[in-house]
């Protein structure tokens, strides 16, 4: 593949690049004032026509998702951005916001315009304290500077933006369960009808979007739709419900890899490339057992499916839930399966919130049918009990109102199926890898 | 004595703009008592909700809901740190760095110091898996600690 040029990422690691006078300097705000000039249904075309998809990981064709406010709505709409990123393996929006936050509120300026919003809240994750300080420094610049306020680069176009912070709940980056943490509520995610678009933040339509999809608005409106199109996967023209896999995309690459980092590429980059080529391979010439593609509410792909192209479509292929985060981590061979789902599992434990009962009791539950096997008590019965849990928790099923259980319930339907004779044999051998370290921490 | 100061009822009032509904400002309300105080105390949760209009009760439900709020029985310390005990940190020794700060410094995760110096925890996903295993102290965050560099880190709080 040849040497792809970064967009998303051009400006990271620059000198001084999270401020504005370098962001104008090379060339920043020329995208909203080119929106400024255009009718805000324009700039949905000009976005819908990108075939631009959520990078927050459900994947939604964004310029649709805005097509779904009600028409001619007397207002307020409100953008809500979520910032709470904090699927295990994730940190792209972390480097988005901490080293060129302006590209991500032109994003949103433009957006706003695009929805006719005039006030625009990021929630961001309370631990990201940096990502914090370079945004609220940002927009004190943008207000300097008559970028943001009640006269918009001199169009009239009136916008607020507040930065929100969460207080660590992986649930608030669930699109209602954040509207209802905004709303200063414990975090329950809402049944859905009615969605945001129609009834959200303040009972009001309004949007929710992630980071990086605000980041690619600015450079779909610098460069063009076709531009973007250019880029990426283009959809299965046998597959109707395939709404392609355009734009370059960030990718986070996490574990046990050379180069761990950040990764710009055209969507549809394989597993194998991503470690190879990119993360400099697997340390102390081990090799790769198992791969997270997405974050790991996706589940997992085996060491025999690294070919799996990292698009929107390519994980579902081969029994993952989707290309999520596309935050890639990478387990070696010299590592347990079985620890590993333990650790998924805890994390969704920790994680649900509690609302409803198949995801709170079937988190738990896995989570202590899980250490029970690495105590060295399991029986091979236990892992069709956990399948069992598993099959009946999430939105899939139809047993929640949010997708968290389904994330929660991916990892070990993958795995038992994936990796079942190493769970077998790690039951039958009565060994238990709970180390000293664990117990100290026990918690 | 009231729990909260004027300048932070100042301050919270200050955001009321920023919402259509001042329930909105419970977050950063907590935030800024707890900032302050280590803990939100009872009396400040019947404080906040009086300038929010709200019922205590509204305040605690979602005070509680965030297991990042601390009551008066659960003060923090000083600092706070955080050790991130998910998937990428746990491949690169997350979880050895955290059951060695423990181990030296005496508490379990959750717990503070002695000194009331530092308050210990365990963190899901902090969103620096390139910097594994990393630690938050604070909001501050710091990645490809070595139990050496935690222990310089901790030291010099």
């Amino acid at each position: 593949m040849a040497a792809f040029e970064p967009v998303l990422l051009a400006r990271v690691g620059k000198p001084d690049s999270p401020s504005l006078a370098t962001y104008q300097r090379d060339g920043g705000y020329a995208a909203l004032k080119k929106a400024l000039a255009m009718s805000p249904d324009d700039v949905i075309t000009v976005v819908k026509d990108s075939g631009l998809r959520g990078r927050g990981g459900a994947g939604f064709p964004t310029g649709v998702k805005w097509t779904f406010l009600p028409k001619g709505h007397p207002g307020p709409i409100y953008l809500a951005i979520n910032a709470d990123e904090s699927e295990p393996g994730t940190f792209n929006n972390r480097i988005l916001m901490e080293d060129d936050p302006h590209q991500i509120l032109e994003g949103i300026a433009i957006s706003c315009h695009a929805i006719k919003s005039n006030t625009a809240y990021i929630y961001l994750r309370y631990e990201y304290g940096k990502s914090y300080r370079a945004l609220d420094k940002a927009i004190q610049e943008c207000y300097a500077a008559g970028i943001l306020g009640n006269n918009v680069m001199g169009s009239g176009f009136k916008l607020d933006v507040y930065l929100h912070r969460g207080a660590a709940a992986y649930i608030c980056g669930e699109e209602t369960g954040l509207i209802e943490s905004l709303e200063g509520k414990r975090a329950w995610p809402r049944i859905k009808p009615p969605f945001p678009a129609i009834e959200g933040l303040f009972r009001k339509p309004t949007i929710v979007n992630n980071i990086e999809t605000m980041a690619c608005v600015t450079h779909i409106l610098n460069r063009g739709a076709a531009w973007f199109k250019s880029i990426g996967v283009p959809a299965d023209p046998n597959n109707p419900r395939d709404a392609g896999s355009y734009g370059p995309k960030l990718y986070c690459l996490s574990g046990h890899i050379n180069k761990p980092g950040c990764y710009e590429l055209p969507l549809g980059i394989t597993a194998r490339q991503l470690i190879e080529e990119y993360g400099g391979g697997v340390p102390g010439g081990r090799s790769v057992k198992a791969v997270v593609p997405g974050g790991i509410s996706m589940g997992f792909l085996s060491a025999s499916e690294l070919d799996t192209p990292l698009d929107f479509n390519g994980p579902g292929k081969v029994g993952c839930l989707g290309l999520g985060t596309a935050a890639v981590i990478v387990i070696d061979d010299a590592t347990s399966m079985v620890d590993v789902l333990y650790n998924c599992c805890r994390f969704f434990s920790h994680e649900s919130c509690g609302q409803c009962t198949p995801c709170r009791e079937g988190t738990a539950w896995m989570t202590k049918i899980l250490h029970r096997i690495r105590s060295g008590q399991g029986q091979i019965r236990d892992l069709d009990l956990l399948l069992e849990v598993a099959n009946s928790m999430g939105i899939i099923p139809g047993t929640t109102i949010c997708g968290l259980s389904d994330g929660a319930a991916w990892p070990v339907k993958n795995a038992i199926k994936k990796f079942r004779p190493e769970f077998e044999e790690y039951i039958q051998s009565k060994r238990s890898t709970i180390t000293p370290a664990e117990l100290v921490s026990a918690h | 004595m009231p729990a909260l100061t004027e300048t932070m009822r100042e301050r919270i009032k200050s955001l009321f703009a920023r919402y259509p509904s001042k329930q909105a400002v419970t977050l950063p309300a907590l935030h800024m008592v707890q900032d302050e105080f280590r803990c939100v105390s009872l009396e400040a949760v019947k404080e906040i909700a009086e300038l929010l209009e709200l019922h205590p009760a509204e305040v605690h439900d979602t005070m509680s809901f965030y297991g990042f709020f601390r009551d008066e029985q659960h003060r923090l310390g000083q600092h706070r740190v955080w050790v991130c005990r998910s998937l990428s940190c746990a491949l690169r020794g997350g979880e050895k760095l955290l059951a060695h700060l423990c181990e030296k410094y005496h508490v379990q995760p959750g717990d503070t110091t002695d000194d009331g110096k530092v308050t210990l925890e365990f963190a899901e996903c902090l969103g620096a898996c390139e910097g594994a295993p990393c630690l938050l102290v604070d909001d501050h965050c710091e990645m490809n600690v070595s139990t050496e560099r935690a222990e310089s880190i901790l030291s010099k709080l």
